[in-house]
């Protein structure tokens, strides 16, 4: 077993777990935190797939930024004691949690049983596929039109949040 | 390929055994001169011990929603600096109506006050 | 070095609409306190592209490194959103003004919902769809909460949101799994190494995943269940924007993606689209037939639509093609017709939105009447209006692919249809009441009413006009 596999099993298994911590924790603060845990394991697979770049974004942006954000709604809908909010054991929900179980069963054996290699020419190789100036030129150039719609995109973001949350516009 | 990163890994471990061994030192040879003033919790003039659950103002959120998106625009940025010998003048453009758009959207936002905080 | 002078030009009805997007913000910084001229531009605006998407009905050319298709199908569902657009502008002042809420930011969200269906019709790589759903699917979330202090709209917006990131979720995925069998995001790479990656399970299940994604957006049973809240609780011109052009966006990625690009020759996703369709009309106007509320009403049949449509997509003939494409502009008329004379007559607090507040109807209001039992003559499939044409055309594509069972059904659920769509039209027309409108419908309302109304009779008197427009594209 090489280093990158080992890495990758640690990762994958805390992953795994801070992701059920955040479902099953009572406290949306403590469910926040593992949420960050979450994040930077996923930083850390994305390094082992060569994808420098996307790691650092996912800590700046999701683990930094975008967990501000979460915080500060629990903050703000101030839930109190969150006990009251949990939910008995109702049918729906052993139907749901059957039903997600055998969709993931599902995906589990058919990423084994089918993974196919894809020809060589499709994916460029090579470990510079991550770095940042391989995104630059690729973002500026065949992708140019998806990264100016994200412009738009952020644009709308903008005037959501002040047409639901300020109070007077 | 993991090589590549052992300068990082060593870097990391430099940083945070120079932070350790740096408050270890002081906690060793640095004089001790304890009041009760000096004990007290020191929360930035803030009463120290009270509830965290205080519920927050929706204007924190239009911040920190704000925050997201430009955040974004500047993660957009770096990889056009990095490539941008490359890129050209048909860079600088594209990348001039990217900002130009947003720009829109900061002075929109600027006009609608959403920057005050009153 | 990319440039591209000439896309900027095929693809001007885009640009044209994103340009008056951005000028509407900056109105509506200027000026926070009148929203006419915000009104004004965003119509003129509008209009201006569909012209030059009329211009641009040409063959489709590959634009932007492969990434849209500009013109062809594309133009002819921008001149389906637009109209959809422009319809809801007009129904929407007087209304947002009765409910007192009458902000330039309604009209700069249309605008950009409009721009996002544009992307999803026009798109030629999977980015872009993902893009234009989001762009679009942001911009109602926000409409359908457009009332902030009214906590039904608020739940609706909520409920909205977290599905709809859900299907997201769903979409994302099988982007992923399409792009790890196929090695690209572009469609027309898709379609090529289609041949080699159809029959492994992992590309199949990658298809399947955006069919639910878009089968949500669509309101397709079994992915319905957040229509009839939504519908109810958004601003009543935002529900009919809503059933019709983030519909017909929909369908154009299950018509211009799924149909042409994956071909359906697998002929199981055929069934399985087959099977949503027949349950979609089954469910759909069986509970159509429970509700009191007409909002509620008409989002249950929108459901039905959605099968009689998807039947046409299963069908994936080119006769199901300009079927669906057919259906989609008559219905654009009939639905957002119907839902604006809803408009017309809701008060504020969600009063007269019982089907029994529309009792005699015809002696107080009797132009209304007439229109609105257009509008539900037209929906139920009622020769000759514009609506009875969509259902023949998909109908007999089904049967052509040898779906004839699924022609049955939509048949028979029809018939049902024909029950609550003809109950509103007896309670205006045959029973006593004093239904009337709590404001005198504004000018401009009037004419987007009566001009659907018209639209739809000559839709249905002329089909072979469109029909034969839809079918050049082949």
């Amino acid at each position: 077993m090489t280093l990158e596999s080992i890495l990758f099993y640690i990762l994958s298994a805390v992953a795994i777990a801070s992701a059920l911590l955040v479902v099953t924790r009572r406290s949306p603060v403590i469910s926040a935190l593992y949420l960050i845990l979450n994040f930077f394991c996923l930083a850390g697979l994305y390094l082992t797939l060569h994808a420098q770049f996307i790691a650092v974004i996912q800590i700046i942006v999701y683990a930094g930024a975008i967990m501000v954000l979460f915080v500060f709604v629990i903050m703000l809908l101030n839930l109190g004691d969150e006990r009251k909010l949990s939910e008995g054991m109702s049918y729906k929900k052993v139907i749901a949690v059957g039903l997600a179980a055998a969709l993931l069963t599902e995906l589990i054996y058919i990423i084994e049983t089918s993974w196919i290699v894809l020809p060589a020419s499709t994916v460029s190789q090579g470990t510079d596929i991550g770095t940042v100036e391989y995104i630059g030129l690729q973002l500026f150039t065949g992708y140019l039109f998806p990264f100016e719609v994200t412009s738009i995109l952020l644009l709308v973001a903008i005037v959501g949040a002040i047409v639901l949350a300020k109070r007077k516009y | 390929m993991l090589r590549n990163y052992l300068p990082i890994i060593m870097m990391m471990a430099v940083a945070a055994l120079f932070g350790v061994v740096m408050g270890k030192i002081n906690e060793f040879i640095g004089p001790k001169r304890p009041s009760e003033e000096k004990q007290s919790t020191y929360e930035s003039g803030m009463e120290p011990i009270r509830t965290a659950r205080e519920r927050f103002s929706v204007k924190f959120y239009m911040v920190a929603m704000l925050f997201i998106v430009f955040d974004i625009e500047v993660v957009f940025l770096y990889p056009w600096a990095v490539s941008y010998k490359h890129l050209g003048v048909a860079g600088f453009a594209t990348m001039f109506v990217f900002i130009a758009i947003l720009l829109i959207g900061y002075f929109y936002v600027w006009k609608k006050g959403a920057l005050e905080w009153d | 070095m990319n440039l591209y002078y000439t896309d900027l030009i095929t693809n001007s009805p885009l640009l044209t609409l994103t340009a008056t997007g951005l000028l509407l913000i900056l109105i509506e910084s200027t000026k926070s306190t009148r929203t006419r001229l915000t009104f004004g531009v965003g119509i003129v605006g509008l209009a201006v592209t569909g012209v030059l998407a009329c211009f641009h009905l040409t063959p489709e050319q590959s634009t932007f490194n492969g990434m849209m298709n500009a013109g062809g199908y594309g133009s002819y569902f921008t001149i389906i959103f637009v109209l959809a657009a422009i319809l809801t502008f007009l129904l929407s002042r007087s209304y947002l003004e009765r409910m007192g809420n009458n902000k330039g930011e309604y009209y700069i969200l249309i605008v950009f919902a409009t721009v996002g269906m544009m992307l999803m019709a026009s798109a030629n790589d999977l980015i872009i769809v993902f893009l234009g759903i989001e762009l679009m699917s942001i911009c109602l979330y926000i409409l359908v909460g457009f009332f902030r202090v009214k906590d039904r709209s608020n739940e609706s917006s909520i409920k909205y949101f977290l599905l709809g990131a859900f299907a997201t979720g769903f979409l994302l995925y099988g982007i992923a799994l399409v792009y790890g069998t196929s090695g690209s995001t572009n469609l027309t790479v898709i379609a090529r190494s289609f041949p080699t990656v159809s029959s492994n399970t992992m590309f199949i299940i990658g298809v399947a995943l955006m069919v639910v994604a878009f089968s949500f957006k669509v309101a397709a049973v079994p992915f319905h269940m957040w229509a009839p809240d939504v519908y109810e609780g958004a601003p009543t011109p935002v529900t009919g924007f809503m059933a019709t052009g983030a519909k017909a966006a929909a369908f154009a990625v299950f018509v211009v993606v799924f149909d042409r690009t994956l071909g359906f020759s697998g002929g199981k996703l055929n069934l399985v689209i087959a099977m949503i369709a027949a349950a979609s009309m089954i469910l759909g106007n069986v509970l159509a037939i429970a509700q009191t509320n007409v909002k509620r009403m008409l989002a249950y049949s929108s459901i039905a639509h959605a099968g009689y449509m998807l039947s046409g997509v299963a069908a994936a003939n080119t006769e199901g093609q300009s079927g669906v494409l057919f259906y989609l502009i008559a219905y654009l008329f009939m639905n957002l017709g119907a839902f604006g004379i809803v408009g017309i007559m809701e008060g504020e607090d969600e009063k007269n939105l019982s089907i029994d507040d529309y009792a005699g109807l015809s002696t107080q209001r009797p132009v209304l009447a007439m229109l609105m039992a257009v509008f539900m003559f037209s929906l139920a499939g009622v020769p000759p209006f514009g609506g009875f044409f969509g259902k023949y055309y998909v109908f007999l594509a089904a049967v052509k692919a040898n779906m004839t069972w699924l022609a049955v059904v939509g048949v028979l659920t029809s018939l049902v249809s024909a029950y609550y769509y003809l109950r509103l039209v007896v309670l205006m027309y045959f029973r006593d009441g004093k239904a009337d409108v709590p404001m005198k419908p504004s000018f401009a309302a009037m004419v987007a009413v009566c001009v659907s109304a018209l639209l739809i009779l000559q839709l249905g008197l002329y089909p072979s006009a469109v029909v034969q427009l839809v079918q050049s594209f082949h």
